[in-house]
């Protein structure tokens, strides 16, 4: 046993209980991902591999390849709207998984929230532990994810890449923290039995209308009255600035102004990680 | 820091803790007034519904009272449960083991969780494996676990980083027998070793056995609050006898009543009658209720006599029975 006397006095200030909780909290989420490796790297790399591997191989070579009405060279076009879009949508599958998913069957089923609520730190560090291991495990996912994207695809059609690196360095963790937050949101709001209903409710829209497959800016053909509407409503998704930051960081084609991406994007931060705080408060306290 | 009853050794002081649920017209909670001592088993008593872990949950910080306060070592919860959660520890009545890691990983995280140092945390992991006989499962999934070796290694988990507090709800519920009397042995060598332990239970041969003080619970309410000796005597009566015989209960009540010397309050059990009786050890009490009952035309079918316990204490306070 320790050899230290119970004590009815806190022997640490909060700070620097706080601190080593948050180490703690974090330190496990990262051994519980080295542990179930193989498994993270399966479920990351699924999704992109079938996306690039029907759109960007089987398509073209069966002859519809997407774009390929002006041969490889629009194919090849597409290609590169679809590699830094597969990017985006990673990290904010890895969000959802990582975080949502997680979270609320800890809430609703294992009760395994019930301990770690009792650490010795505030509740909403508890929460923000899970959002910062849930980004790193986007990061990880972001770098795998891009060699495949890039590099599974038919003769003939490739995607231009040319990565801006200062953009790349800086956008994937904002947008891996933005998922993780938005996963927060969504796993404190969502029982295990809605699960279902959050995939299709949310995650789905997202996706679609997130400029995984096309580019925000060729959004203003559609118009209603010569009002571009679905190019203004996809602004609401915060995917959208993921995917457009992606293209401004992975190629040269056009995308949002990066000056609208950076700020809405730490915008939908604040926003979802105020939000998922109070949820999760709520759902921790009585 | 004010050091709220500090100086008498007091380790959780409550001052008209209440709490009502919103929705709720009746508060679980009613101006609760505790007072917990270093060292003490301390046992809150009462049906589901009473309190109990709403109670917890307020010492624990996890509901936030609507009146009153609590101190844990003189610091308030409300105000500063960070603080709080540093010298306190909970077994709550669910499963509450981290799935994804080892018997051990369960216990050498928590200890990080506390700030314990990895080599230092490691070695307390495995000294309390051993304590709990758990050393086998160390590697194990915690899956692998019984419900009784789970609870065992929730048990070991709470008292890792030396709590002030150990509070445990339900503890045994839901238990074998064997895993039970496990239970109670090593909570009998905590209290040994001056930890001190709040739990809350619905049963009282639980609560008689353990505990040093009880209160008993009901409707949010301390109706009682003693050593379980002193709440027996204070009943007046030390013995129950259980007579089941055909015909009207209440006449038989109202006659045993009238006949048998030192009953000092009946009650009707459905096919039956309940006594409670003073000085009913000696003077032949069985030989006596059965020989008035037949002389007054009631053919028994059933008698049976018991020492008084907790749950005599319980009816005579409430008028009805704990297990409802």
């Amino acid at each position: 046993m320790s050899s230290s006397a119970i004590t009815v006095q806190p022997t640490r200030s909060v700070f620097a209980a706080s601190r080593s909780a948050l180490g703690a909290l974090v330190k496990r989420d990262l051994l519980v991902l080295r542990k179930h490796a193989g498994e993270f790297a399966a479920r990351t790399i699924m999704q992109p591999l079938l996306l690039v591997f029907v759109f960007l191989y089987v398509f073209p070579s069966i002859g519809q390849g997407i774009g390929g009405g002006s041969g490889h060279a629009g194919e090849s076009d597409f290609a590169t709207v679809l590699v830094p879009g597969v990017v985006a949508i990673t990290i904010m599958f890895q969000g959802i998984q990582s975080v949502a998913i997680q979270l609320s069957q800890e809430f609703g089923y294992t009760r395994e929230i019930e301990d770690r609520v009792q650490a010795p730190c505030p509740l909403w560090l508890v929460a923000v532990a899970r959002v910062l291991s849930g980004a790193t495990q986007g990061l990880i996912s972001a770098v795998l994810v891009f060699p495949i994207a890039a590099v599974v695809h038919a003769p003939g059609v490739e995607a231009h890449l040319s990565v801006h690196w200062w953009v790349v360095v800086t956008l994937i963790p904002l947008a891996c923290l933005a998922m993780t937050s938005l996963g927060l949101v969504l796993g404190t709001t969502f029982e295990p039995r809605n699960i279902g209903l959050m995939f299709g409710f949310v995650v789905l829209p997202l996706v679609f209308l997130g400029g995984t497959y096309y580019q925000w800016t060729k959004l203003s053909a559609i118009q209603v009255g010569g009002f571009p509407w679905l190019q203004t409503l996809v602004l609401v998704n915060p995917l959208i600035y993921i995917a457009e930051g992606m293209r401004a960081g992975l190629t040269d084609a056009s995308h949002m102004h990066l000056y609208v991406v950076y700020p809405v994007l730490i915008g939908f931060c604040v926003l979802f990680l105020s939000l998922g705080l109070r949820n999760f408060r709520r759902r921790v306290l009585s | 820091m004010a050091a709220v009853g500090e100086r008498d050794g007091e380790v959780i002081r409550t001052a008209g803790l209440s709490k009502v649920y919103p929705k709720a017209d009746v508060p679980a909670v009613d101006g609760l007034d505790l007072a917990v001592h270093q060292g003490e088993l301390f046992g809150l008593l009462g049906p589901n519904g009473a309190g109990k872990t709403t109670t917890v949950g307020m010492l624990t910080t996890r509901v936030v009272p609507t009146a009153g306060t609590a101190w844990i070592g003189g610091i308030d919860v409300v105000a500063r449960p960070t603080l709080v959660k540093q010298v306190i520890a909970v077994v709550s009545q669910q499963n509450t083991l981290d799935r994804s890691l080892t018997v051990r990983e369960n216990l050498y995280f928590h200890g990080l969780l506390f700030g314990v140092p990895p080599r230092q945390a490691r070695r307390t992991a495995d000294a309390l494996l051993e304590r709990f006989h758990l050393a086998k499962w160390a590697d194990a999934s915690v899956f692998a676990l019984s419900g009784g070796m789970a609870q065992r290694l929730m048990v070991a988990r709470a008292i890792y980083h030396r709590p002030a507090v150990l509070f445990l709800d339900e503890p045994t519920a839901g238990l074998d027998p064997q895993s039970r009397l496990a239970l109670w042995e090593i909570l009998g060598e905590l209290i040994a070793d001056g930890q001190t332990i709040l739990l809350t239970t619905h049963n009282m041969e639980e609560a008689d056995q353990l505990c040093d003080r009880v209160a008993i619970l009901d409707h949010g309410r301390v109706l009682a609050l003693d050593t379980p000796a002193a709440l027996k005597q204070g009943v007046g009566a030390d013995t129950v006898v259980t007579v089941q015989a055909a015909g009207d209960p209440a006449a038989l009540a109202e006659l045993l009543g009238r006949e048998i010397a030192g009953v000092t309050q009946s009650r009707l059990t459905g096919a039956g009658v309940e006594l409670q009786v003073k000085g009913g050890g000696a003077n032949r009490l069985l030989p006596r209720v059965l020989s008035a009952a037949e002389a007054g035309g009631f053919e028994v079918a059933d008698l049976s006599v018991a020492e008084a316990s907790l749950e005599t204490v319980f009816i005579s306070l409430t008028g009805k029975e704990l297990r409802d």
